[in-house]
């Protein structure tokens, strides 16, 4: 979101506030001073994570502050992780496999690219999943990994490492 | 120091000739292949013996046997280069044990005995007052066990990523590369003597397996075994596959993997950007730890070879004399 401040001290800090009290999770801060405008208001720039329905909270919170929200753009669904899936796709009815991660409502496939050889052979597709937080996509995976298991697919998942 | 040297295969005979032409300080006193063995308390004559076994198949005389060198030569450390037997860990478990019994150290390569026994026989090596290290036994000549031991003491290791079979890495590396099916890919494998004839082992990612329990036993003690890995190898892969991982910018990697805080222990195919560490074409191996101070520290070198895997022997050997020499 693009916020103005009044460029005083203390304002940031104020305006930073309220999105720890709703929750939030800040990302990047912007703050970059445009030469040539007057110096009485300040422009900055937040990326920040927020969990569902908290944003108008945090309008009003910011709004008390005397904060004005010169624009916010959203992105619901925030993670995203790819992975190959191999085997019989389609006698495993592929949309079905699909459908068990869309309709979790917290996880989707975004993009699905696919190569289907000769009839009898396994074919292998590659899947994009987004989702609104870290956990979910955990939770996705591991729907994904028993699905696999009951159609007898092999999925291969990203290297992801953290300690 | 004398060495007693069971097992005269690939690793064995890189070992000893090493020793031989190299000045360490190591004399060979005891010789053993599966059908003889040879023994010198001044030390053996080991040209000759390797010319002799190239003339007629054995090396020595074939009424001495492997458990007469343990039990009766004159040796400070048995190098135990016998075959792996992943399911019993024998005859080398004895072997190993009959050398601590007589407070012998023990170098070896074998990864049948530490995957299986490596509690046993540590307690027992304890006891006796005696080293037994294995550095040859995961990712051949990388000196990972050094590097856990010493050049990252105090660390807390957090995790670790490797590559850990290197048939492997070749087939995915061709795989993906020249769009070889996997069968293809495998026999070109078996043609450049990457491969053993029967490729079971090393593409089914046991092999992977077996390092990753023996690193996490070393590392964490938490006694896991191959039934605890979860374990998925490379021979159900595609071109296909290999081919949706580039248009990402991705490949293909067999990569074990073991991060205690969240239960993960496994081997399994991963889609891997290609600019990451663990990303390397042909034979190599690498490690990646992760710890809490030096945080990530990768290690890329050969996997196998003979004098590859003679130089981490010849390490552990080094070290036991360093700290050993004078008192033993």
């Amino acid at each position: 979101m693009k916020l103005e401040m009044k460029d005083s001290p203390g304002q940031l800090v104020a305006a930073l506030k309220p999105i720890s009290d709703v929750g939030g999770n800040i990302i990047a801060v912007i703050h970059q001073r445009e030469p040539g405008s007057d110096h009485d208001t300040l422009d900055v720039q937040i990326v920040l994570e927020l969990p569902e329905g908290r944003l108008e909270k945090l309008i009003v919170l910011l709004k008390e502050q005397g904060v004005h929200i010169q624009r916010i753009g959203e992105q619901r669904l925030l993670y995203k992780r790819t992975v190959i899936l191999i085997g019989h796709l389609m006698h495993t009815d592929l949309s079905d496999t699909v459908d068990q991660i869309d309709s979790t409502g917290f996880a989707e496939v975004s993009e699905l690219a696919m190569s289907m050889p000769a009839v009898k052979d396994r074919s292998s597709s590659r899947l994009t999943i987004k989702s609104v937080t870290r956990e979910d996509m955990e939770a996705a995976l591991a729907i994904l990994r028993r699905v696999s298991q009951q159609k007898s697919l092999l999925l291969i998942e990203p290297l992801e490492e953290s300690a | 120091m004398k060495i007693a040297l069971i097992g005269l295969g690939s690793v064995g005979r890189g070992v000893a000739e090493m020793i031989t032409k190299k000045d360490l300080g190591l004399n060979i006193t005891g010789l053993a292949d599966s059908k003889s063995g040879a023994m010198d308390p001044n030390g053996l004559d080991i040209f000759a013996l390797l010319t002799h076994k190239k003339k007629n198949g054995y090396c020595g005389d074939p009424d001495i046997s492997t458990l007469d060198i343990i039990k009766k030569a004159d040796y400070d450390a048995l190098v135990e280069v016998t075959p792996t037997n992943a399911l019993s860990g024998e005859p080398a478990i004895g072997y190993i044990k009959a050398a601590l019994a007589r407070k012998k150290h023990v170098v070896t390569s074998n990864k049948g005995p530490i995957a299986l026994a490596n509690k046993e026989l540590r307690a027992m090596a304890g006891k006796k007052g005696v080293s037994l290290r294995y550095e040859a036994t995961v990712a051949g000549a990388i000196p990972i066990m050094h590097t856990l031991e010493h050049g990252l003491a105090g660390n807390e290791i957090l995790a670790l990523y490797g590559v850990l079979n290197g048939t492997c890495n070749y087939i995915l590396t061709r795989m993906a590369a020249e769009g070889l099916t996997y069968e293809q890919a495998l026999m070109e494998a078996r043609e450049m003597g990457y491969a053993e004839a029967d490729p079971t082992y090393d593409v089914k990612g046991i092999d992977a397996a077996i390092k990753l329990v023996i690193l996490a036993n070393t590392i964490w003690g938490n006694g896991v075994t191959l039934k605890d890995v979860d374990c998925t190898g490379i021979d159900l892969l595609t071109p296909d596959a290999l081919q949706l991982a580039e248009e990402e910018g991705c490949t293909i990697r067999l990569i074990a993997e073991a991060i205690p805080r969240k239960h993960i222990l496994r081997v399994s195919p991963r889609i891997i950007e290609k600019t990451h560490p663990l990303v390397f074409d042909g034979t190599l191996n690498a490690l990646t730890l992760e710890t809490d101070m030096a945080k990530e520290i990768t290690l890329i070198g050969r996997g196998a070879g003979s004098v590859e895997t003679a130089s981490a022997i010849i390490g552990d050997l080094l070290y036991i004399k360093d700290r050993y020499d004078g008192r033993a």
